[in-house]
């Protein structure tokens, strides 16, 4: 009996091993949030303690923007062969699929932010005057906002005529009140001004909410015909 | 059913004339605001009239993913499209009012980035019915609808929160509002639902025989291929 795990696990591990042989979308999200690291120095010009507000913003949207990156490339790579077509006629579930394609995102994001977070300190001497022990619950409530509705959208806007221009278009209006959430959590944290305790409650209810719906709705739009 | 479509858009000429009449002639001159507050006779029945388009327009998508009707799906189309053109009015009439009154054009209130943020979700949504291959678009946009849907209340909430922790920059006059102004008010609002009616109803049968004739278009490329 091929059980919901199994199924989520090969794929994951089928995605990971092709990330770690051809590193696509690991190089391409961390050259690109590097560029919009230096391109916002020269915007803002900032001093430390001016980054220290604008810096939650800032690291979110370099996150967001690098994120799209590698959602686009989830499914697009199932397109090639007819991938996607073979799994929608094999009885295997078709949440496993979105498990595994939403955990692959979650680990490439969380690598990337992994690797960025030092430099955005470097880059902006940003220190947290808050509780810094909030930040990584932040940063994988944040991530997983990202990635859970990421992952459904893109599966929506690669059957799309303007494939790469979509996922954005669809994945940001809906990502408001998460992206609201991230930033203040993270500013809060930084300055230490105000409790970041009710982000972080508005992004589990966010992250509870759209894990349900996705999972409700990613066969139906799977096998959209 | 077709007899009274002229019917509806006689009562529906009828009422904005005298809509217009009462808002801009009857209706008292309100005592902060001056005349400029009568825009509010378009502002407000407008938003009502979005936002009941926008529901239907959910309701409309889950009676599409549930009975695969594709009447329902023609009903969505309609009601989002209508919806937001009549999102864009409340946004548009809104920073005209907000300038002489408030001084400003536009503030991140919360009930201004709800409605903006509403807007954006319905924009995408037109978006993806039109960039996406006909055959998979209704199930695409009632999902999407449903997250839309979903969306809207963590989006009030977290404006809320934002902004009652960040300070308010401008609090409309206050005051009770005169009996004859809710009459108005309330006259516009059947006035503009009859006007939305109107043009739903005649977007709804264009998008019914459009659909016809996509299908009678298909069939018949499909016949003159297939072998005599």
């Amino acid at each position: 009996m091929i059980t919901l795990s199994t199924i989520t696990r090969a794929t994951l591990a089928k995605d990971l091993r092709l990330e770690w042989r051809s590193k696509d979308a690991i190089n391409s999200m961390l050259f690109f949030s590097l560029l919009v690291v230096v391109i916002f120095s020269f915007v803002f010009n900032p001093t430390a303690e001016e980054s220290r507000h604008i810096a939650g913003g800032l690291v979110w949207v370099a996150f967001l923007f690098a994120a799209v990156v590698a959602l686009n490339q989830t499914w697009a790579r199932e397109l090639r062969n007819q991938v996607l077509d073979a799994y929608r006629i094999s009885p295997a579930p078709a949440n496993a699929l979105f498990l595994a394609k939403a955990l692959g995102n979650f680990i490439f994001v969380g690598v990337l932010e992994g690797l960025m977070t030092p430099l955005f300190i470097v880059f902006y001497s940003l220190r947290a005057v808050g509780p810094a022990y909030q930040l990584p619950i932040v940063a994988a409530l944040g991530t997983w906002a990202l990635v859970v509705n990421g992952t459904f959208f893109a599966a929506m806007s690669v059957r799309t005529r303007a494939r790469e221009i979509m996922l954005p278009l669809l994945l940001f209006p809906i990502s408001i009140p998460a992206l609201t959430g991230m930033v203040e959590a993270t500013s809060a944290i930084l300055t230490g001004d105000y409790s970041a305790k009710f982000w972080i409650a508005l992004l589990v209810a966010y992250d509870v909410v759209f894990t349900i719906a996705c999972l409700f709705l990613f066969e139906t739009v799977l096998h959209a015909e | 059913m077709k007899r009274f479509f002229p019917i509806l858009a006689i009562l529906t000429a009828g009422l904005l004339s005298f809509g217009l009449y009462e808002a801009l002639v009857v209706a008292p001159t309100d005592q902060m605001q001056g005349e400029v507050y009568r825009i509010i006779y378009y502002h407000v029945p407008s938003a009502w009239t979005a936002f009941l388009l926008f529901l239907i327009n959910f309701v409309a998508s889950i009676v599409y993913l549930i009975w695969r009707d594709m009447r329902a799906d023609a009903v969505a189309v309609v009601t989002a499209e209508v919806g937001v053109v009549y999102c864009t009015i409340v946004l548009v009439t809104g920073p005209l009012w907000a300038r002489p009154v408030w001084g400003i054009w536009w503030t991140w209130d919360i009930r201004l980035t709800s409605t903006l943020v509403l807007w954006l979700i319905y924009v995408s949504y037109l978006f993806l019915r039109r960039f996406s291959n006909s055959g998979q678009t209704p199930v695409l946009a009632a999902a999407l609808a449903i997250f839309g849907a979903l969306d809207v209340p963590l989006v009030y909430f977290s404006i809320w929160f934002f902004r009652t922790q960040h300070p308010q920059p401008v609090v409309g006059g206050g005051g009770s509002i005169d009996p004859r102004m809710w009459h108005v008010w309330l006259l516009n609002w059947a006035a503009f639902l009859c006007f939305a009616g109107l043009v739903c109803w005649s977007r709804y049968r264009l998008e019914i025989l459009q659909r016809e004739v996509e299908e009678t278009q298909a069939l018949e490329a499909l016949l003159e291929r297939s072998p005599r």
